[in-house]
């Protein structure tokens, strides 16, 4: 059966389909059943049941981006939620200055917490974050260029395997202590939160709530779709190659180095998208998004899902993160257990992840598991 | 025969030596013991000239409760009863007066406040008194006593301190002491109205450390608002500015010892957190997140330790090292046995499952000793500092954290060099598959190496118990540093890690004071980082020509 690209990149691959599909539907009833049926009548959905999806409709968004640098080229970030939160960051800075006189302090220009630490003048990396097409473009140009930066320096000298790994995670660990301090200018430990407005309109009505969720919604399936389109390029199959065999890569005569390096950084484009998504709908940004342990949970959702494939990668973020969300209300001592648990049988029992498994019932042949075998390790253990 | 009569002429010559001492004894203790009750009594006189020429009295007859008994005057808490004029040392107060007797020291009961009345003193009295007590301290034989009267009279030097001073500066033994009377001197001499005098008093200055002395100096130097100088002598000035000088950059090499020191417990710290995992990850090429929580679980065991002794802190430390070691290595095998070993070979998983056996272990922790912070006491032999000058002591725990780091060391580096596991390790290190071929169980090899890594971590644990807050985050705080040691060093390699842990902590430390500890830890990070692009390997990179795929 020959198809269009197009339509090979909506339903070539039967978990995309039924992925897109299911996000397409409830980007559409959610916001349907929040909106139309009459306050407090037994099928209007909560504000907080859509926030609650919006959150993880986010959550997916940065999946799908770790899982394109690991499952897909091999490059296990350990701080991958510091992209997500410098772009929430850019975000919440936005939002700060649209706050306005409405402030506790009532400053035209600087937001509370400045005036709190007797700033005299707004800092120059504040500037220019009143325009909303200006913070936009910062959601993506900052992460982007961390992590070209980050990425030309790691990859130029053939740094991979758990050395990368442990220097994302010094990384992200660096900048978690940098915006705890106050004399940065970024809210210190407190973070921004009591955003009022976003683009003219009140963050807190149902009508910017309902239109975030379906931001997300949409940025979710843009992003989504971006991904496959690389996955399934020429490009993305040299990708898949220097996952595989990263020496061998090169022999033939790829730059390994710049594949690697631009599909990291449009992983941490997106994953700035995604926390810039997600700051609006939770309302607070502060510096505990840069926790390690939060990239390392990222790479746990993808891991669940089925890494090497973006819709598991999505899949395994709502899964953990609802999981995340029933455990801490009704057993909280029994989450860090169950989060324990699942890291080691996910990578000892299931290394395909659920979308695996289902696989498996399904009746198809099992593929081979994606190889993460670097050459450090090889070299450590021949 | 000979013998016998030397005998009896030895007998003869020690029975007359014992009753000439006996009888000296007889005759001469009463009657310094009446002298001395004769001065006390004196103090109860009517006049001051009396008491004057009583306290004059007990400061020439050295007695050894005299000093007691004149700082009881001088504080006030000399009484005599009314009815029979006896003097009694007490501490005063409105209810029943518990009594002290001057002649012997020893508790005589107690009395009604109002049978009692106090011994006063006037102003020439308590200045007598002050030289008398001081003269009695700087007489005794302890330095560090003489030292502490030295100091005590300096806060508030007057002409009669610094005479004292003068002569008992003559007769001192002790360097420190002399030290501190010629500087006390030195800065009584600076109030001279003799240039000279001062001159010489600057310059006597030089090698002091004290803030008092610099503070003081500086002052001299300093034009008030009209330009004019509190030291009006030009030369004396200048000698002063030098002194200051002097000072300052004597000050700099101790403050630069004392941060090298900082650098090095911080280096010991970080080495002794590290060094465990460089060999799980040296030789078996595995990640290990839940290290932080295997040094926990070892500073849990100290605590649990301490609970069952209480009474023998001391001793507790030294039981808990080796408990330590064997919890924290049964628990570390545990984790290789039952889930590290599935995943050799794909080491990024096995940072993961590791990473979930941390999450358990530290709700484990959490649910047995619940999440607050459990108390862990510093044993008295670790407590307290010493000091070497005004500008520089050093603690004991962060001294003992160093040679206790290089015990450790020493012994890791024993166990892998000398013993048939460590040949065994360094084999399965170098080349599994050879090592395997020539005979060596390496699954039995790598649970043992895993084993002696997390016990390592547990003996770290131990250490950090004493250092930093005992609770279920302990791990966490130090498995990115101990990464980074790692990492710097180069695996496989264990002077690496000790390098790279020392340089770490001292580079960190140099840091601090310009940069502030946070941005010092987040500069020394960035540096790693830009490190590994330079030598992807770290400092001490493994040897050999292990083919990459």
């Amino acid at each position: 059966m020959k198809r269009g690209p197009i339509l090979n990149l909506l339903v070539g691959e039967r978990g995309t389909a039924v992925f897109l599909a299911i996000v397409a539907i409830v980007g559409i009833v959610v916001p349907v059943m929040h909106l139309l049926p009459d306050e407090g009548s037994a099928l209007q959905l909560s504000g907080y049941t859509m926030t609650l999806i919006g959150k993880y409709m986010t959550y997916a968004l940065l999946a799908v981006a770790v899982d394109l640098v690991w499952g897909y080229c091999g490059i296990l970030s350990l701080g991958h939620a510091a992209f997500f939160a410098l772009g929430g960051y850019a975000m919440g800075m936005y939002l700060m200055r649209q706050i306005g006189t409405r402030g506790v302090y009532g400053d035209p220009v600087l937001p509370d917490f400045m005036v709190f630490l007797n700033y005299k003048e707004l800092p120059w990396f504040w500037h220019g974050f009143d325009m909303f097409w200006f913070a936009m473009l910062m959601v993506a140009v900052v992460p982007g260029l961390l992590a070209l930066l980050f990425g030309w320096l790691a990859f130029r000298s053939r740094v991979t395997g758990v050395y990368l790994s442990i220097i994302t995670q010094a990384l992200t660990y660096a900048l978690m202590l940098a915006f705890f301090r106050n004399d940065m200018g970024f809210g210190g430990n407190n973070g921004m939160t009591d955003f009022k407005d976003i683009l003219g309109f009140a963050i807190n009505t149902p009508a910017t709530r309902v239109a975030l969720f379906i931001a997300s919604a949409i940025a979710l399936i843009l992003g989504y779709l971006a991904c496959r389109y690389i996955t399934m390029s020429r490009a993305g199959r040299v990708v898949q190659a220097i996952r595989d065999a990263e020496s061998r890569t090169r022999f033939i005569g790829y730059r390994v180095e710049s594949y690697k390096l631009w599909i990291f950084t449009f992983s941490a484009v997106l994953a700035g998208i995604a926390g810039a998504l997600y700051v609006p709908q939770v309302g607070i940004i502060n510096p505990s998004e840069f926790q390690p342990i939060n990239s390392i949970e990222v790479v746990i959702w993808v891991a669940v899902g089925g890494r090497g494939m973006l819709y598991g990668a999505a899949a395994g973020a709502v899964i953990v993160n609802y999981a995340k969300t029933f455990f801490t209300a009704a057993l909280p001592e029994f989450w860090l257990y169950a989060l324990g648990l699942l890291f080691v049988v996910v990578t000892l029992f299931l290394p395909r992840g659920f979308v695996g498994l289902l696989d498996r019932f399904g009746g198809k042949p099992p593929a081979a598991p994606p190889s993460t075998t670097s050459e450090t390790a090889r070299a450590a253990t021949a | 025969m000979l013998l016998r009569r030397f005998g009896l002429v030895a007998a003869f010559v020690l029975a007359s030596v014992l009753f000439a001492v006996t009888a000296t004894a007889q005759t001469t203790a009463p009657t310094a013991g009446d002298t001395f009750a004769a001065a006390v009594a004196g103090l109860a006189a009517e006049s001051f000239p009396e008491k004057s020429a009583a306290v004059t009295a007990l400061s020439e007859l050295k007695h050894p409760n005299g000093r007691a008994v004149l700082a009881a005057l001088l504080d006030g808490k000399l009484y005599f009863r009314v009815a029979d004029n006896k003097v009694y040392i007490t501490d005063g107060g409105e209810t029943a007066l518990s009594l002290t007797d001057p002649l012997t020291l020893a508790a005589a009961g107690s009395g009604e406040p109002d049978d009692f009345s106090r011994i006063t003193t006037n102003n020439s009295l308590r200045k007598t008194l002050r030289s008398a007590v001081a003269t009695f301290a700087l007489s005794d034989p302890d330095a560090d006593v003489r030292l502490a009267a030295v100091r005590e009279m300096l806060r508030s030097i007057d002409d009669d301190s610094v005479a004292i001073l003068r002569t008992s500066m003559e007769k001192e033994a002790d360097a420190d002491v002399r030290k501190a009377m010629r500087e006390g001197l030195a800065l009584a001499d600076l109030d001279s109205a003799d240039a000279d005098t001062r001159l010489t008093a600057v310059a006597a200055l030089k090698d002091s450390l004290s803030p008092d002395v610099y503070n003081r100096l500086t002052i001299m130097v300093t034009a008030d608002d009209a330009g004019s100088f509190p030291e009006p002598d030009e030369r004396v000035r200048t000698t002063a500015r030098e002194v200051i000088s002097a000072i300052d950059s004597s000050r700099q090499v101790y403050a630069t010892l004392e941060t090298l020191f900082f650098g090095l417990s911080l280096g010991s710290v970080l080495v002794l957190a590290a060094i465990g995992l460089a060999i799980t990850f040296g030789v078996m090429g595995v990640i290990n997140m839940a290290h932080g929580e295997l040094m926990m679980l070892g500073a849990y065991t100290t605590y649990v330790v301490q609970q069952a002794m209480p009474n023998h802190i001391g001793l507790s430390i030294f039981i808990a090292i080796p408990l330590a070691f064997l919890v924290s290595a049964c628990v570390g095998m545990l984790i290789e046995r039952g889930v590290v070993r599935f995943l050799y070979g794909r080491p990024l998983e096995t940072l993961l499952a590791t990473f979930g056996v941390s999450l358990i272990l530290q709700q484990v922790v959490r649910d047995v000793f619940s999440a607050n912070n459990r108390p862990v006491e510093t044993p008295a032999w670790m407590a307290g500092s010493m000091q070497i000058n005004e500008a520089l002591s050093i603690t004991y725990n962060r001294l003992y954290v160093i040679l206790f780091m290089i015990v450790v060391f020493v012994v890791l580096q024993m166990v892998l060099q000398k013993t048939s596991l460590g040949l065994k390790v360094r084999a399965v290190a170098q080349n599994r598959n050879m090592a395997r071929a020539m005979g060596v169980r390496t699954q039995w090899v790598d649970a043992m190496t895993f084993g002696l890594g997390s016990g390592i971590a547990g003996v770290a644990g131990v250490a950090l118990s004493q250092l930093t807050n005992v609770g279920p985050n302990l791990g966490q705080q130090y498995i990115i540093d101990s990464f980074m040691v790692v990492v710097f060093g180069g695996v496989g390699n264990l002077w690496g890690t000790l390098i790279g842990g020392m340089s770490l902590g001292v580079v960190s430390k140099v840091l601090e004071p310009w940069a502030g500890a946070v941005l010092a830890k987040i500069l020394v990070l960035i540096a790693l980082i830009l490190f590994i692009q330079r030598r992807p390997r770290g400092l001490f990179p493994q040897k050999g020509r292990a083919a990459e795929n």
